[in-house]
Parts: structure tokens; C-alpha cells; sequence
């Protein structure tokens, strides 16, 4: 079959079962829209801005697993792209980025709408190819999809100019690939898994602490067994939420800036530390110097450069999740049948004592709405199984806090780049990929702002997304900071122009519901979810004074938290008497 | 180490070393016999924290195919350096006896001036420069530096 560099492109998606491209058309891009018109098979999802495109992919890969297409033009396509190719890199999302370019001639020329694509998308990529003849094509996205997929995943850009598109040769898509340079390793070394289980099996203060890579390595079952088989404590990153079934006794909840007591202070005086697939970042940790002085560590990932790098490792095991953890298990299970039981009561009575902090609770009372509440009621009318996805900032915090999550792929958020305007898109995108599930934006009133457009791809795709606006009057997070760091000095995190988001919803064809009252949240919620075909837009109007408990500030360590004010002078004594 | 001979795998390796703060004290690359291959050394110092990083994130990059440490085993380092002194009148003879000593080569002459090429490990082309103390040093052009494992084992 002789086609088109741009048909290629279309053929080749179709051959990688490809279902979705988020993008948006332009000069260099127009052979390849052109061969998208012609056929059936791929959809595009027309986006209202590019950045709207990369978080839409980058929502579909993280709520199924398969990589997220994105296709945009040379030049402001690409750097519109940039923001959400960042923050795929940063949490390990797979993506495949097509990016049009200027004719090969003109590169380099400053052409019109040219930019160095390959140069500025480098540091934020996994890989990225610049294809300069039309043969090299089908390999190129071949091997695009194989980086993007395997290994720890990531975003490769594939940058096509716009001559390529326009030759034609015979087509042939490889039905394999094999890069000499790249074998990312899948099982882990049994004398390592072998080691690790025997020094989790002869702790006396365990803890599990599980990551993004549960997540992505498709893991959770393999974890829930291990850690249920050990009876160990277990806890989850902002990132692995929903690796471990949050209703499980053994579950401590999140740790981390903004994680439980429980979990902090388990962190922090264990012995022996399981961590998998999670990498130690400076959110987790707190200060280096102050992070957990007297443990063992055993490390389990896939990119053998995360080990180690934070903190010094003893027991490294390289391999992807699930296969080590189903290998550890039974290592474990036969060690048990020898007789080899673990005894941790004295550590599980020091955890409920941390536990009966209930360091997440808030003001019940309260005359005005609470974030923490429209969390908790969306959990209960959603039964705790919609997917969520976030912006970044205080509700942020309050939704991985407050809707426990059971299962992987649920929880959507940006952790790694903290992008805001990440929520709305990425919603669409995985409401594309599961059209009857219900799907709710967690977000503010500054972050939606970011990606506001978007609401009228929402329209275009009928996507019945329910957006949940935690509006509080300011920047929720950074006023947070301001109060504590800052002596209370709001430098510019308040809007003094807000859009009545109501009429603004409304505007572009959605329902808007205005929500002030605590007694309406439970009814506005219900209301919204009742309303299976349409977007509903609800702006709740809740208390600017909450702040995110417990938190710990920079600095500071697992065992020096910021608690709830009527808790800090208990908490103080206890540590003073410990 | 062994890189694919892509356009930007130079700038991809660069672009790690300050995107991470490592440094790069010298680099030298060039095509192999296969022509699909460049052989690239970097020059770096750090702890054995940070080479163990740098390591990593050299093996995590798709260009490149293999790397190896050679100050983990025995091998040898050799350096180019061109460099072009006043030689008039009585330094004339002591610049010409230091190349010698050196069994570096004069490569160009004029009335006021040597050009001398040299090779040998860094060691070697610092203690030149400095023997040459009162000569003046017009220029100096050094290679970097490039390394092989001493024995049979081989960069493969």
C-alpha cells in the first residue's frame, strides 16, 4: 500500500489501537488533518488549546492505561503542549505526542511557526524524534509507543515535518521492535526478593510505603495480597492512592506534607521499610537530615535511577511491581509455612494510639461549607467509586484526604508538576474512556481558570464531566503558606475580578448550580449526578479560613507536623513525653 | 560510551549534565567503525554518590547503548594538545629541548614562534605547560581527553 507521510500517521494509530487524539490543527499540520478527515477508525477530540490536548491524553492514559495521543501544530502548538508534556514526565504517564514542523528546508531558518521542538521538549520528555525522511516514519512511531509504554512510562514526541507528511512510500508497520539501547528489566533478582523478605519477616516497627508505580505497573492486587499476607501497616503516596483498598484496617492513610499523623510517625520511627513503586520525593520526605533515621530500606522499582538517588538504599530490587511483589509473596508464604511469623503487636498498639489523633477531622458545626464536607458527601453519593480528578492547590489535598479511594486509576490527579488547570481536561479524557462512569472535577475557583475553555470541548462531546468547585475567594494554598510563612502577607493570591462560574457554565450550554449553604451540598450533589447527559458545573461557596492539617512545613520532619489547632498542644505533649 | 550516532544524542548528554549539576571537565566524541555508533568520553568528578547517578541517568537515555567507568578497572587515557610558544632568540633552544624531552613534535615554525603537538595522559600535558614557565604561551588547544581498558575487555 503506497500512502502519504500523513496517512501513514493515521494508519499507524490505527494499527496501535489507538482509539482517541486529543489535538488541534494548524499551517504544518494540515496533510495529516487532512487524512484524519478521510476515515472512521481514530476519533479526535477537537480541544480549545493544546494544553488542553496533553492533560485530555494524559487523563485517558492514567484512567486506562494506554497511552494518550495528542497531535498539534509546529511552533505555539508545541509550546502550548509543553506545560502538559511536563507534567506526564514528571508522574511517569505514557504519551505520544505527534507534533507537526515546519518542511525540513526551513528548519533551522526561522520559519513561521517554527520552533526547535526537539530542543525545548528534551528535558521533558522520555524521548523525542525528529523524523527527516518519510521511511524512517512508521518505525519512529512504532518505537515511540514502545518507550512511551514500557519500562517506567513517559511522554516521546514525534516531530513530523510537514514535507514528510506530504511523501508517499510503501507502507509496512513493524509488528515488533528491538532497541539495543533500551531493555527495561521486568523481573527482580531472587536473592534480592529473597533478602528483602526475610528482613520484612524480622522487623519489629514494618511499614509498606507504595507509590504512582503500583499505579502504573497495574500492581494493586499483587500489594493488597502482600500486605495482607504480612499484616504489616501500609501507606500510600498523593500518587498511589488507590493501590491499597483505603477501608482496610492495615491502610494508614496517606503520608507525607499532608499526610496522617499515623502515617508520618510510622514512617518515622519504623525499623524496616518496604517502598514500591515510589521514589522518595521531597514532598514524602520532608527534610532529608529528619527522614526515618533508623530504618532499612528495601526499594523496589523499575527505573534503577530512582534508587537510591534521595536516600541510601540496602536492599535495591530493580523490576517492574507486580511480578517482584507476586515473587515476594510467595518467598514470604513459604517462610510462614516454616514457621517464620511475624509478631508486631507491640507496633500496631503505638499506630492506634497515632490513629486516635483522627488528625484529617474538621469542624462539623460549622455555619459555613467546609471543603472537607463536599468531599466526604461526594464520596457517599458517588459510593466511593467515581473517578476523581483534581487541580492542584488546598482541595487538592482535601479530595486525596477525603475520598477514600479502593481502587487503581480512580484517583487522576497532577503530583509530580502540581499543574494547574489539569483537572477539567483531564476529566474529558477519562470520561471519553469510560462514557458511563460518573467522573468528578475536584477543583478551585483559580485553577479552573486555567483550562476554562475547555468546557466547551465538554460541550462539543456531550461529556456529562460534574465539576466541583471548592471556591473559596483566594488561592487556597499559597494564602496557606502566606498565613504561616509569610506573617500573613497575601501578596496577590486573591482575584478581585471572579466570573459568576454559574452564568459562565451556563454560557457555554452546561448546568451551573450556586451552593452556599451546608444543608444544600448533600442535594446540589445529588441533583448534579442525577443529570447523566449533561455537564453540571456546581460552585460552592465554602469557608476561606480552612487550612489542610496536618502539614509539614519545610524543614521539618516526619515527627514535627503542624496538626489541627485543638490538637497542637496535645500533640506537643505527647512528643515532649515520648 | 557507546552512543547512537543520532542528531542531538551530543546535545542530550550535555543537556543531563546541567540540567542535573554535573559537571563536564572534558568531552571528546567521534564516529565508530560502525557507522551507526559514536564513542563518546566524558571527564566528570563527584562522589561516588553522584557517579553513581550520573551513571543511571547516562543508562537511562535511549541513545545511549553502553557505558562503562574505566577508572573502575586499568586503562589508558590520552590527550591532544597543540600549543603554539614565543621562541625567540635564546629561549629559541630551550623551548626546542622540551619538546624533546617531551617527544612532543614542532609542527610549525616561524621567526617568533613553535607550534608543538603533544600527546600523552593529562598528567604529562600539565607538566609541559608548566616546564615551559617563562616561555610565553601564545595558544593552547587540548582535545579532551579520550580512554581505553588496559587487557582484552573492550567496549562492545
Amino acid at each position: 500500500m503506497i500512502l502519504s507521510g500523513a496517512e501513514i500517521v493515521v494508519q499507524s494509530l490505527k494499527d496501535e489501537g489507538v482509539e482517541f487524539v486529543f489535538g488541534y490543527p494548524g499551517g504544518a499540520a494540515l496533510h495529516i488533518y487532512d487524512a484524519f478527515y478521510k476515515q472512521q477508525d481514530v476519533q479526535h477530540i477537537l480541544v480549545r488549546h493544546e494544553q488542553g490536548a496533553t492533560h485530555a491524553a494524559d487523563g485517558y492514559a492514567r484512567a486506562t492505561g494506554k497511552p494518550g495521543v495528542v497531535l498539534v501544530t509546529s511552533g505555539p502548538g508545541v509550546t502550548n503542549a509543553v506545560t502538559g508534556i511536563a507534567t506526564a514526565h514528571m508522574d511517569s504517564i505514557p504519551m505520544v505526542i505527534l507534533t507537526a514542523q515546519v518542511p525540513t528546508a526551513l528548519i533551522g531558518d526561522d520559519a513561521f511557526q517554527e520552533v526547535d521542538t526537539v530542543g525545548i521538549t528534551r528535558p521533558c520528555v522520555k524521548h523525542n524524534f525528529l523524523v527527516s525522511r518519510v521511511e524512517d516514519l512508521a518505525l519512529v512511531i512504532k518505537k515511540a509507543f514502545f518507550i512511551a509504554s514500557t519500562g517506567r512510562p513517559g511522554p516521546v514526541v514525534v516531530d513530523i515535518p510537514k514535507d514528510v507528511s506530504a511523501h508517499s512510500i510503501e507502507y509496512e508497520y513493524p509488528t515488533s521492535v528491538q532497541m539495543r539501547s533500551y531493555a527495561p528489566v521486568s523481573k527482580g533478582h531472587p536473592k534480592q526478593i529473597s533478602r528483602a523478605a526475610d528482613l520484612l519477616l524480622g522487623a519489629d516497627q514494618p511499614i509498606i510505603y507504595s507509590g504512582g508505580g503500583i499505579i502504573q505497573g497495574g500492581a494493586a492486587d499483587e500489594l493488597t495480597q502482600l500486605v495482607r499476607e504480612l499484616g504489616f501497616p501500609c501507606t500510600n503516596t498523593l500518587m498511589g492512592l488507590g493501590g491499597f483498598p483505603y477501608k482496610d484496617p492495615l491502610f494508614l492513610g496517606m503520608l507525607g506534607m499532608h499526610g496522617t499523623y499515623e502515617a508520618n510517625m510510622a514512617m518515622y520511627d519504623c525499623d524496616v521499610m518496604l517502598a514500591v513503586g515510589a521514589r522518595f520525593d521531597d514532598r514524602v520526605t520532608g527534610d532529608l537530615t529528619k527522614f526515618s533515621p533508623n530504618s532499612t530500606i528495601i526499594h523496589v522499582d523499575v527505573d534503577p535511577s530512582s534508587i537510591g538517588k534521595n536516600v541510601s538504599v540496602e536492599v535495591p530490587i530493580v523490576g517492574e511491581a507486580a511480578p517482584v511483589l507476586r515473587e515476594m509473596l510467595s518467598v514470604v508464604k513459604a517462610r510462614k509455612a516454616d514457621g517464620v511469623v511475624p509478631d508486631i503487636g507491640q507496633w500496631w498498639d503505638r499506630i492506634e494510639e497515632w490513629r486516635a489523633f483522627k488528625s484529617f477531622e474538621y469542624d462539623r458545626e460549622s455555619a459555613k461549607i467546609k471543603p472537607q464536607f463536599v468531599i466526604e458527601t461526594l464520596h457517599r453519593i458517588t459510593n466511593g467509586n467515581a473517578f476523581v480528578t483534581s487541580d492542584v492547590g488546598q482541595h487538592q489535598m482535601w479530595a486525596a484526604q477525603h475520598y477514600g479511594f479502593s481502587t487503581s486509576r480512580r484517583w487522576i490527579n497532577s503530583g509530580g508538576l502540581g499543574t494547574m488547570g489539569f483537572g477539567l481536561p483531564a476529566a474529558m479524557g477519562v470520561q471519553l474512556a469510560h462514557p458511563n462512569e460518573q467522573v468528578a472535577c475536584i477543583t478551585g475557583e483559580a485553577s479552573i481558570m486555567m483550562c476554562i475553555q475547555e468546557l466547551s470541548t465538554c460541550k462539543q462531546y456531550d461529556l456529562p464531566v460534574k465539576v466541583i468547585n471548592l471556591n473559596n475567594r483566594y488561592m487556597g494554598m499559597v494564602r496557606q503558606w502566606q498565613e504561616f510563612f509569610y506573617d500573613g502577607r497575601y501578596s496577590h493570591s486573591y482575584m478581585d475580578a471572579l466570573p459568576d462560574f454559574v452564568a459562565l457554565a451556563e454560557s457555554f450550554g452546561h448546568v451551573g448550580i450556586r451552593i452556599e449553604n451546608p444543608g444544600d451540598v448533600k442535594g446540589a450533589l445529588e441533583e448534579a449526578f442525577a443529570q447523566k447527559n449533561r455537564l453540571v458545573f456546581m460552585d460552592f461557596i465554602t469557608d476561606q479560613s480552612e487550612n489542610v492539617y496536618p502539614m509539614i512545613s519545610a524543614g521539618g520532619g516526619h515527627n514535627e507536623m503542624h496538626l489541627k489547632p485543638s490538637e497542637a498542644d496535645d500533640a506537643l505533649l505527647e512528643r515532649e513525653l515520648a | 560510551m557507546l552512543v547512537e550516532n543520532e542528531a542531538g544524542a551530543l546535545s542530550r548528554i550535555a543537556g543531563l549534565f546541567s540540567a542535573r549539576g554535573y559537571n563536564i571537565e572534558s568531552l571528546t566524541v567521534a564516529p565508530t567503525e560502525d557507522e551507526s555508533l559514536s564513542r563518546m568520553t566524558i571527564v566528570t568528578q563527584g562522589s561516588d554518590a553522584i557517579i553513581e547517578q550520573i551513571t543511571k541517568q547516562l543508562n537511562k537515555l535511549i541513545d545511549v547503548v553502553r557505558l562503562i567507568d574505566l577508572t573502575e578497572g586499568r586503562h589508558i587515557e590520552r590527550e591532544l594538545m597543540l600549543i603554539k610558544v614565543i621562541a625567540e632568540r635564546e629561549e629559541r633552544e630551550e623551548v626546542k629541548r622540551l619538546a624533546d624531552i617531551f617527544r612532543g613534535r614542532i609542527i610549525d615554525v616561524t621567526n617568533s614562534t613553535y607550534t608543538i603537538e603533544l600527546t600523552g595522559p593529562g598528567g604529562k600535558l600539565d607538566a609541559f605547560i608548566e616546564a615551559l614557565q617563562g616561555a610565553e604561551v601564545v595558544e593552547a588547544v587540548r582535545s579532551g581527553v579520550s580512554g581505553i581498558s588496559r587487557g582484552d575487555r573492550a567496549l562492545r
